[in-house]
């Protein structure tokens, strides 16, 4: 690998590991804990979130030279909420369904800390490329995020993956996962996960930043 | 020194107002790009959807028409619905003929409110169908509103004819206990969710209430599709 | 189906509270709940600026659809509310010096508060008329506070009870959280 493709691929692993939005920053968590009651939903508002991400970090940056910073945080926010606004018309059109089970968090993407945390802590100072790497791993590293709670939750609370029956007509769902406390235990659950393996492996950093390099 | 202050201050708010124009300007178009781009689409997202479920409620029916019932009778809907009139559907079968209507109420349940549409056909003046649009109750509970058998069997043929004076219904519909029923107007709860069974009888109750006193009187107006 | 002023309220403060049943306004809840004298305050402010925003998305939403222009409808309701923020913010700054200590470092977080655009959002998408709007806005806003005291309470008291170390932070806020939510689960169905 080139410095330069590393450089690169050391900015897209930031959003996916070291920095998860979900599990490790802990960000956006309103539309993390109301949709993943099922693996389709977590799926589509991950990419979702993603799309608008890429797309107003990219615009951002192109803009960063013209925009005065008095009334930056006011050009981001209507930046991200256009593009909410065309991610909200495209899923009507594609998937009516689809629209009704993710509700009013498809327009909530716009108060979603993720996207103006990016805009302002890289986009508004690197060029355009760099900073839409950045924005597709912190996109990725979200609907990963999204996935791991979306397919726990489906899955103990439903007997389904993906609408897939798992355990036959036998199994009993554990109700209480599809509904709103399961959404916190999960998630507090995956973190115990995470804090359990970071104290397991003690130095577990070190080893994390040799094997990107 | 005021002046100063001021010229100082004057250029960047320019620039300020230049920069927020530009982007405004840039995502307005945006916006309705997007908007145009999908309009087609959307729509058509949305009346098969209606479609569907006015189908599923009334299973003659090959295609709809939707109407509104107000104090001046009824009319095909143009436009937006003004206040006071309410909007039903009217579903045909293949040879033209109504088939049913189907018409849209609402109550709260046990988390939220139950949205739901039913469908009537003059010639028994019954509801024969209910399907849900929406609902938050919960899984395993209350959700058995769509699955139960015995439930969706109170909707088979569910009574709702009007008084002798057509201001109401004869009977009012009404959640019973369940394993209670002996009227045609009462509905058979589900067992441990009888919450959520009233919602469903309220729900038709309050929507025929004040539609079917406006529509039955015009009902021949559309008998046949126009 | 026309629900009343009451079962809006009671609905928004408990069944459908906010931040334990319907997910809006977490980031708050988890960052600002960590001690009992701030949570309140941030409550207090939080449902003023809902109150604020509610008034003025009511107004722009009867602008917005006089003109048929809903697909300007997110747009102009976060630039509303954030400009909502900033004239509050003055408001308070000039006339009430002593309320603007209390809450002022709390506004401009709220703005991103998704618990203020979902207020918006909701009693636009359920149609609700004025008075149903400042209800559910009023009532959210109390059961926003109400989780966030809670939830200060015991964190507070947590502090001095022995907490595996793996579990400590922002895992044990969840788990409560959740506990909190199924306790409110059993408010479902009342005014129904």
């Amino acid at each position: 690998m080139t410095p330069a493709q590393a450089k690169n691929w050391d900015e897209f692993m930031e959003g996916i590991w070291r920095q998860n939005p979900v599990f490790v920053m802990v960000l956006g968590m309103c539309p993390t804990l109301a949709v993943t009651v099922s693996a389709v939903n977590a799926l589509s508002m991950g990419l979702a979130t993603t799309f608008v991400l890429i797309a107003s970090c990219f615009l951002v940056s192109v803009m960063r030279n013209v925009i005065p910073k008095e009334v930056r945080i006011a050009t981001y926010i209507v930046i991200i909420a256009t593009f909410v606004t065309v991610v909200d018309y495209v899923i009507q059109a594609v998937s009516l369904a689809l629209y009704d089970a993710l509700g009013a968090f498809i327009q909530l993407i716009v108060v979603n800390c993720i996207i103006l945390g990016r805009a302002e802590a890289h986009a508004s100072r690197a060029a355009p490329v760099p900073a839409m790497i950045n924005a597709t791993g912190m996109g990725a590293g979200f609907t990963i995020g999204l996935l791991a709670l979306g397919v726990v939750r489906e899955i103990l609370g439903a007997g389904t993956l993906f609408g897939i029956s798992l355990f036959g007509a036998s199994f009993q769902p554990w109700v209480i996962m599809v509904l709103p406390p399961g959404g916190f235990f999960v998630l507090g659950a995956w973190l115990l996960v995470f804090a359990w393996w970071e104290r397991r492996k003690p130095g577990a950093d070190v080893a994390e930043v040799t094997q990107h390099a | 020194m005021n002046t100063q202050a001021m010229e100082i201050q004057a250029t960047p708010t320019a620039a300020m107002i230049r920069t927020l124009g530009i982007v405004s300007t840039v995502c307005g178009l945006i916006i309705v790009g997007a908007f145009q781009g999908t309009y087609t689409a959307v729509q058509e997202n949305k009346r098969l959807a209606t479609e569907r479920t006015v189908f599923k409620v009334i299973p003659a029916a090959k295609s709809i028409v939707e109407y509104q019932a107000g104090a001046g009778g009824i009319q095909p809907v143009a436009g937006e619905v003004p206040a006071g009139a309410l909007k039903f559907y009217a579903a045909y079968d293949g040879s033209g003929r109504l088939a049913g209507i189907a018409a849209e109420g609402g109550a709260k349940g046990y988390a939220d409110t139950v949205r739901i549409l039913y469908g009537y056909t003059p010639d028994c003046r019954c509801v024969v169908g209910i399907g849900v649009i929406s609902m938050r109750e919960t899984p395993g509970i209350g959700d058995k509103i769509v699955t139960d058998k015995d439930f969706l069997a109170n909707f088979v043929s569910l009574d709702v004819q009007l008084n002798a004076e057509l201001s109401g219904l004869a009977h009012e519909v009404k959640a019973v206990k369940h394993g209670t029923k002996t009227k045609a107007w009462e509905v058979d709860a589900i067992a441990g969710a009888t919450i959520t069974s009233r919602a469903v009888g309220r729900a038709i109750n309050d929507s025929a209430q004040a539609l079917l006193p406006k529509l039955v009187p015009h009902i021949d107006k559309i008998r046949s599709k126009s | 189906m026309h629900e009343s002023i009451g079962q809006i309220v009671v609905s928004a403060l408990l069944a459908n509270n906010f931040v334990l049943a319907m997910f809006l306004g977490l980031c708050p809840f988890l960052g600002v709940s960590g001690k009992l004298d701030t949570a309140f305050p941030m409550g207090v402010a939080t449902t003023f600026v809902m109150l604020v925003a509610s008034l003025c998305a009511y107004g722009l939403n009867l602008l917005l659809t006089s003109f048929h222009l809903e697909f300007l409808r997110l747009i102009s309701y976060i630039v509303i509310i954030a400009s909502a923020v900033q004239l509050v913010e003055m408001v308070l700054k000039k006339y009430s010096p002593g309320l603007f200590r209390a809450l002022g470092i709390y506004l401009p977080l709220i703005t991103t508060n998704c618990a203020v655009l979902g207020v918006a959002l909701f009693q636009t998408a359920r149609e609700y008329d004025f008075l149903q709007s400042m209800a559910f806005s009023f009532g959210g806003g109390a059961g926003f506070t109400l989780a966030l005291v809670l939830m200060a309470s015991v964190r507070e008291r947590l502090q001095l009870s022995d907490v595996p170390a793996v579990a400590q932070g922002t895992a044990l806020s969840l788990m409560l959280a959740g506990i909190l939510s199924l306790g409110f689960m059993g408010f479902a169905g009342l005014g129904g």
